[in-house]
């Protein structure tokens, strides 16, 4: 099993006729994703060539191909003066997960976005609510198996293509991911994460130590988002088949220190974690907009200790993410 | 993105929010000229010159100075535009003043007693009306957010910290912005009334539309006085003293992210207040910020970058750098981004992090190639690549190790820190 995204998961990507929108489109949908439709005002009726075998129909707006597909996920690449409005557009349409790529979103656009999704969650019965991951991260992905690929690291493309059973929604690189029934040990993990490549670097060395992985969620690295670490978590405590958790925070912010509050009170699984930015200095932008140290709760150090406290297997080297993960897991 | 003094002056002015008279100058020879410009018509002779830089520490390093007359002024101006400011908050051998503000001289009320105050406070606290008024995001509500205390004019940080009480916090509403009852009630919390409450909240509601408007990350007013003015009579009896609520001294950070809608505020932004080597980073769509250490890094990803400055760290070696040069970048930024790490001067060796996903390992090894081409390693480089086309990108790497000589390959993160905090430490 897994969280938010599995093989029969129906996704449209929005922005599917940028270069960015078109080449991750291709990306997933090799991957295995079940690709029903693109998302370009203007460009409907037209269609988006994977390979030979594959066209995806575009649409001018969300509402017309959640009606004709049954799409419930979407990916949105569409550029960032425009994105906040085409979160709205899919939750409006009835879209379950909104995966939101675009980085460089206004942060004020967030604010007002996120507080009307809020509100229509408000008004939703509980089996309901949307989902939103990002903006500003690589998406989330339920591996699925190695069937078929083929040459493993030549391109973004090589994947579980035809029946892996997979679904990638974003923009990692497929193979470095495990199903479960291929990996060593027989069991998976579930990470979650503010960093893109972090995250890969994390899933490799999980990978590489047997483990699998059930879900893996990036959430981005922007100060207003959708799913927090704690929402995150929640769906791995509960999920049956992700055996372990690890999680990857940064500096900035105090979600990691909630999500350490919440494992200790509620989570079961082993955890893991590291924090990343411990040498960063105060007050300066790194990269993310939303890394950057302003009280005592937000420094890297604040985050570790919170989290050891928690019970939490604590990498202070991002070479040992995984390793800390299989200790945790007793493997 | 920052902006100067004046400028946020400027700013406020044009929301309709009340900020003192004053001149900007370049040379001292201006100085008289702008003295009597800034206190004409103003019962007071007092004066305040002030060094525009974006770093603090302005008082005590001697850059802002109160005058009383026209020479004074002149001699201030002198000293600032031909001495080097050095406070905790500049580089070591200081930053040139380029420009400065002449505001007229406010005198603020003494603090009167006030019922109303939702806090009362200690005697400790200033004994002037003078306020704390910013707005900023507070991501843990995901809601833009009014702070305002009694305890204005000193570092709002530290009163947070001691006293969390004395901080007033009034959410924005995310689409309606500060709506005029909520800046009322923070009003009659700091401790005001009468009309100073119209005034004060008033200046409340413009600032937190100047703040959505214009894409603020912080709109910071400090401090937001009483000021008191005495206003001749006509019948030359003694003037009778008046109050007024206004700001003395404002501070804007803007969300990069929201520049593009703002070509107005972005041409406020002073190259000679940013890093050169940033700037250039910036120019090429790269991710830059400068560090003390002497080990350069090229990462792709925020978080993996920040992640590799503490690998080095752990290693025993100081980072140089975070340089994300992100997912899309070409193998010219690449080269670029080579060409920036190596014009640092402490850069003893380089390490090349990458994982790629969007970012293609063979990029990186190309971009390698070229900067070796271009400017030459001479000092050691340890290149750690994974993912996307990593085969190729090794293959480039090997090819090219002849014309490399400092070049080594590791296989991970550890190898990789382990390797070049070795090389550099010789």
């Amino acid at each position: 099993m897994s969280i938010l995204i599995n093989a029969s998961t129906k996704v449209i990507c929005q922005g599917i006729t940028g270069s960015f929108g078109g080449a991750h489109t291709k990306g997933c949908a090799l991957y295995g994703t079940q690709l029903v439709g693109g998302v370009t005002p203007g460009k409907g009726g037209q269609f988006f060539e994977v390979d030979s075998e594959c066209k995806i129909p575009i649409f001018d707006t969300v509402d017309q191909v959640v009606r004709q597909t049954g799409a419930e996920a979407t990916m949105i690449f569409v550029p960032p003066p425009f994105a906040a409005d085409a979160i709205l557009e899919a939750a409006d349409a009835g879209i379950r997960v909104i995966c939101c790529i675009t980085e460089g979103i206004p942060v004020n656009d967030m604010v007002k976005a996120r507080a009307l999704l809020d509100e229509m969650n408000a008004a939703r019965p509980a089996d309901k609510k949307i989902t939103l991951v990002g903006p500003n991260c690589p998406g989330v992905i339920t591996p699925g198996k190695k069937t078929g690929a083929g040459d493993k690291s030549s391109s973004v493309y090589t994947s579980a293509k035809l029946g892996g059973g997979g679904c990638k929604i974003g923009i990692m690189p497929g193979y470095i991911h495990t199903h479960v029934s291929e990996s060593k040990t027989g069991k998976a993990v579930g990470i979650v994460s503010r960093s893109g490549t972090l995250t890969y670097e994390a899933v490799w060395q999980t990978s590489r130590l047997g483990l699998g992985q059930s879900t893996c969620v990036g959430i981005g690295g922007d100060p207003v988002r959708g799913m927090s670490h704690i929402d995150v978590i929640e769906l791995f405590e509960k999920d049956p088949e992700t055996h372990g958790i690890l999680m990857i925070g940064e500096i900035g912010g105090t979600d990691e220190i909630k999500a350490a509050e919440y494992v200790q009170k509620h989570v079961k699984k082993p955890v893991a974690a590291f924090i990343a930015g411990r040498t960063a200095p105060p007050g300066k932008r790194m990269g993310h907009a939303g890394a950057i140290i302003g009280g005592a709760d937000d420094t890297a150090d604040a985050k570790i200790s919170a989290l050891q406290k928690a019970g939490a297997k604590v990498a202070l080297s991002p070479a040992d993410m995984g390793k800390m993960m299989a200790e945790a897991m007793k493997i | 993105m920052k902006i100067h003094e004046y400028q946020a002056r400027d700013l406020l002015s044009s929301f309709g929010i009340p900020v003192p008279p004053g001149v900007t100058i370049e040379s001292p020879l201006l100085a008289e000229e702008a003295y009597i410009r800034a206190t004409k018509g103003m019962a007071s002779p007092l004066a305040v010159i002030k060094a525009q830089v974006h770093a603090g520490g302005r008082g005590k390093a001697g850059f802002v100075k109160l005058v009383r007359n026209a020479t004074e002024a002149k001699d201030a101006a002198q000293f600032m535009l031909t001495n080097r400011m050095i406070s905790p908050q500049t580089p070591p051998e200081g930053l040139q003043v380029k420009k400065l503000l002449v505001a007229a001289g406010v005198e603020i009320a003494d603090r009167m007693p006030s019922p109303s105050a939702q806090c009362p406070v200690p005697s400790a606290s200033p004994s002037k009306e003078e306020f704390y008024l910013a707005i900023t995001t507070d991501r843990a509500t995901r809601r833009n957010i009014l702070i305002a205390s009694r305890e204005g004019g000193v570092e709002i940080e530290q009163v947070a910290h001691d006293r969390p009480e004395a901080i007033i916090k009034q959410p924005l509403h995310p689409t309606v912005g500060l709506q005029s009852f909520a800046a009322r009630k923070v009003a009659y919390q700091l401790g005001l009334t009468g009309k100073l409450v119209t005034q004060a909240a008033d200046i409340m509601v413009k600032l937190a539309k100047l703040f959505v408007e214009k894409d603020c990350s912080l709109a910071e007013i400090n401090p937001l006085v009483i000021a008191v003015e005495h206003s001749p009579t006509p019948d030359s009896r003694l003037p009778t003293p008046d109050f007024r609520v206004l700001a003395i001294d404002a501070k804007f950070n803007f969300d990069d992210n929201g520049l593009f809608r703002h070509p107005e505020i972005e041409q406020l932004a002073d190259p000679a207040e940013e890093n050169a080597a940033e700037l250039r980073a910036k120019a090429a769509g790269l991710s830059y910020v400068a560090l003390e250490g002497n080990i350069g890094c090229l990462v792709n990803g925020a978080g993996l970058a920040m992640a590799t400055m503490d690998i080095i760290k752990l290693h025993g070696g100081q980072p140089a750098n975070f340089l994300d040069v992100g997912g899309g970048a070409s193998e010219e930024a690449v080269t670029e981004a080579f060409h920036i790490i190596l014009s640092d001067q402490h850069c003893k060796g380089i390490l090349v992090n990458i994982f790629g996903g969007i970012m293609r390992c063979d990029i990186i090894a190309q971009g390698v190639v070229n900067a070796a081409k271009q400017v030459g390693f001479k000092v050691p480089l340890v290149v750690r690549l994974e993912g996307t086309n990593v085969d190729a990108g090794r293959k480039i790497l090997n090819d090219a190790k002849s014309m490399i000589p400092t070049l080594q390959a590791a296989t991970d993160l550890t190898d990789a820190a382990t390797k070049v905090c070795k090389a550099v430490a010789g």
